[in-house]
């Protein structure tokens, strides 16, 4: 019988414990997965033990209080800390988000702290979205028009309605790195986030080149490796619905 | 010190940064047909222009008549006569050029009713120099820096521009007083990289995280702005930092001034709309200083709301619900999320909240680097855009708005005066060994640094001495005692502690590095900030309330060689750049 096993190396072991120092009677057990490529050693899971009587309200504000208190080797990507950069992704008690929005008052029990899951790892939380960000640039993601106006493009309020729910999307990888389909063919199927993009170009009634957008994404793989398991709409921490996108898109191509 | 493994690389220019104004630079740069490299520690729509709100201000003239003489006037005005005109002539008047620009790359602007870019009010932007408010910054929802920066990006990919994304910049290559290229190291393997290039394009941003509370991101720490330090060269009108009316109270989140374009307001403990106070003509949309002040003011006089009473309330409850959806739906959302707030129906609590540095590199309207040597002079193979650059066309007090316009009007200026002066493929000269060799020293000093003071300590304490020390209000007192403070963090250098010494995406060390690149603005701010004695824009010294055109119609420089600043000044422009409009003289500035 064939059997299946992690190699060796990748197997996760049981890392350090930093116990609180603080004297608190309010604390919580954070469990971060760490791994630094440098040392040849396999990935663990640091567990902290962290007072929250003065720790903010997001588990972003939670990872910084032990990198400024307790463990400054931690590394993990924050930039504007309120959801609109994207750099903090990751899966927080199993789930997909944002860890600047995520309350970490949402998380029950222990805070189990991962990278987005399927991408091939950094170093601890930081993830490889070099694929993913190919696969954006094959969608050629920029206005296509033979209009040589001087003014702007004219478009109707309803048109530019269209693009609603699609142009706010902060290319975080939650939806995509929650995809069963993007797990299994994450170099061939686009993944509910760039598909999403693509779809916001299609509909764009100042682009001139949707026959060809179309035609591009209407591919085995590209496209019809997604199998409506709707997780990447329920992982959007931007309450975007990547799953409409994508049976938007199939929906014009079976009509057109 | 350890041997580093060093990459090189050359190129025509490299831009460093990828936010609006380092995307928009390369995207000219890249048609120009010179071969561009751009340099982000961070992907580039991670950049902080994705933050931006509210709009980004152009006299399409969309919604009623515009002219963009009205908006220079404003911009003037705004800046508190600080702003050369020259450079403000010019970025007003490319300024709808800009925006219709930015429209043909796709940016999904919202829309009037026949389908035209819709426009809003914003604070200080005015009809008929001074009148009534007109309708001049450009939206797309109160998305706008989001939609600007994505359709930037893609535009870079169309024009193939190269990308060095997560390389953390450490130094520029100088020779003889002319800037050759910059070393940087690649987070994502360690490797350091030596990029030769005839033109170096800063284009990094601000620098807001000096201070405890701001509304910017964990990365925006004006790197840029301290390579120039470092490489023996002035910073300019570092002491205006402008501090946001609306930042969500305890998180500094912004709420854009969309909100008060739309017809939000703010109010004090007794239920007043106290601004009708302090600006009977503009109320709530007067200029930014002038209502964070305002703010400051009903606070200390004990009129604020809260248990602290250390806040005030933002009202947009009496909106239209489907405005408020259409229009503000990002804010709507940031309100929820942080202050457990729903904006149709409660008011959301906000506090002044550090947003924005007027200060950084010296340039002129062609984003060239200027220095001082007896007289203004150009420092050859080096140009700044964007936060990063003082041109300086907001001069003591940015108009909300005129920050997206600077990003596209002079990333665009660059490139266009790089294309003038670099010839495509022009081979490059020999930089001396000693420049990498002295940032390498540096950067191998910081990694192994094993003494006892942590970056995060050093940083707190940093953040809490310019939060306490140069705020709203100034005192000589208190900027006295900020100028000894504020280099207690940096003495703490001395006795460091890194404790990653590993070299693939090592935050500790990114943290550190970033640190010793705020510490330096944060002395020289309070330093410049101590040398002004008088009150300009959102410069606001208590024991110097006038404005004092005599002795301070100056841009202050400053230069930083660690502890040590050197302050010197040079008269701001009062001349116009064309005949198309006249000199504007300094008024009272009332609104």
């Amino acid at each position: 019988m064939v059997q299946i096993n992690l190699p060796q190396n990748s197997k996760v072991e049981k890392g350090k414990f930093f116990k609180d120092k603080t004297g608190s009677k309010n604390i919580r057990k954070v469990n971060i997965y760490r791994w630094d490529p440098s040392t040849g050693e396999n990935p663990r899971i640091d567990t902290y033990e962290v007072d929250m009587d003065n720790c903010p309200s997001k588990v972003l504000d939670l990872l910084n209080k032990i990198k400024n208190e307790i463990d400054p080797s931690i590394a993990y990507r924050r930039s504007c800390a309120h959801g609109v950069c994207g750099s903090c992704a990751m899966n927080m008690d199993g789930k997909n988000g944002l860890a600047c929005t995520k309350p970490h008052s949402e998380i029950k029990g222990d805070i189990n702290i991962y990278p987005l899951p399927h991408l091939k790892v950094l170093k601890d939380l930081i993830g490889d979205l070099s694929t993913l960000y190919k696969q954006y640039e094959s969608v050629e993601p920029w206005l296509k028009t033979t209009s040589k106006t001087e003014k702007e493009n004219i478009q109707s309020k309803k048109d530019r309605a269209k693009l609603d729910g699609l142009y706010e999307c902060i290319m975080c990888a939650c939806c995509s790195t929650s995809c069963p389909s993007y797990w299994w063919n994450g170099e061939k199927y686009l993944g509910p986030a760039v598909l999403l993009q693509a779809y916001r170009w299609i509909i764009d009634s100042r682009d001139e080149d949707r026959k060809e957008r179309l035609k591009k994404v209407a591919d085995e793989l590209k496209l019809y490796r997604c199998h409506t398991i709707m997780n990447c709409t329920n992982a959007c921490p931007k309450g975007l619905n990547p799953a409409k996108a994508i049976a938007s898109i199939k929906k014009m191509l079976a009509t057109s | 010190m350890k041997s580093y493994k060093i990459i090189d690389h050359e190129y025509d220019v490299v831009v460093l940064g990828a936010g609006g104004s380092g995307l928009r630079a390369a995207v000219g740069l890249s048609e120009a047909g010179l071969k561009t490299a751009c340099v982000s520690k961070v992907f580039p729509t991670r950049s902080h222009t994705s933050a931006a709100q509210g709009g980004i201000s152009a006299a399409l003239g969309n919604m009623g008549e515009d002219d963009w003489r009205w908006h220079m006037y404003d911009t003037v005005k705004g800046a508190d006569w600080l702003g050369d005109q020259d450079c403000i002539e010019y970025l007003c008047k490319e300024a709808p050029r800009a925006v219709l620009e930015l429209e043909k790359y796709g940016v999904p602007f919202s829309r009037t009713e026949d389908g035209k870019i819709y426009q809003r009010p914003f604070g200080g932007m005015t009809k008929n120099y001074g009148n009534e408010p007109v309708q001049r910054t450009c939206a797309a929802a109160d998305r706008t820096g989001h939609a600007i920066l994505h359709t930037l990006y893609g535009q870079a990919l169309k024009h193939k521009t190269e990308f060095f994304i997560e390389y953390f910049a450490l130094d520029l290559l100088m020779k003889d007083g002319q800037c050759k290229g910059l070393i940087a190291w690649n987070l994502n393997d360690g490797t350091i990289h030596r990029f030769r290039s005839h033109i170096t394009i800063i284009a990094t941003g601000g620098y807001g995280k000096v201070y405890y509370s701001a509304t910017s991101a964990h990365t925006c720490t004006g790197d840029g702005n301290a390579m120039v330090l470092r490489a023996g060269l002035p910073l300019q009108d570092m002491e205006f930092v402008q501090f946001h009316p609306t930042g969500i109270y305890g998180h500094g989140t912004l709420i854009s001034e969309g909100v008060r374009g739309e017809g939000g307001y703010l109010v004090n403990s007794k239920g007043e709309r106290f601004m009708e106070r302090y600006a009977p003509k503009a109320k709530d949309l007067a200029s930014r200083d002038v209502v964070s002040r305002s703010i400051a003011v009903e606070i200390n006089e004990g009129r604020g709301v809260g248990n602290e009473k250390d806040h005030v309330h933002l009202h947009l409850n009496h909106l239209d619900p489907k405005v408020i959806e259409e229009r503000l739906p990002g804010i709507s959302e940031s309100s929820r999320l942080f202050a457990n707030v729903d904006v149709t129906k409660e008011p959301i609590p906000v506090v002044p909240t550090v947003h924005y540095n007027m200060g950084g590199i010296p340039t002129n309207y062609k984003a060239e680097v200027l220095t001082l040597n007896g007289s203004e002079k150009t420092v050859p193979g080096l140009m700044a855009i964007g936060e990063a650059a003082c041109v300086s066309v907001h001069g003591a007090n940015r108009l909300g708005s005129n920050s997206l316009i600077d990003l596209v009007v002079f990333g665009r200026a660059a490139a266009k005066r790089a294309a003038e002066l670099v010839k495509p493929g022009t081979p490059h000269e020999e930089i001396p060994q000693s420049e990498t060799d002295k940032c390498l020293e540096r950067f191998d000093r910081l990694r192994n640094a094993s003494g006892t003071n942590n970056t995060a300590d050093l940083r707190l304490a940093m953040q809490k001495t310019m939060q306490s020390k140069c705020a709203v209000f100034r005192t000589e007192k208190t900027l006295k005692e900020g100028v000894n403070e504020i280099r207690k963090p940096f003495e703490g250098m001395d006795d460091l502690s890194v404790k990653d010494k590993s070299l693939i995406f090592n935050t500790d060390l990114v943290e550190t590095l970033e640190f010793d690149n705020l510490i330096r603005q944060a002395i020289t701010t309070m330093d410049s900030a101590y040398h002004r004695k008088e009150s300009r824009g959102a410069h606001a010294r208590e024991d110097f309330p006038k404005r004092n055109d005599e002795k301070f119609m100056q841009h202050t420089l400053s230069w930083c060689d660690g502890k040590k600043t050197k302050i010197d000044y040079r008269p701001v422009h009062r001349s116009t750049l064309s005949n198309d409009v006249q000199y504007f003289p300094p008024q009272e500035r009332v609104y």
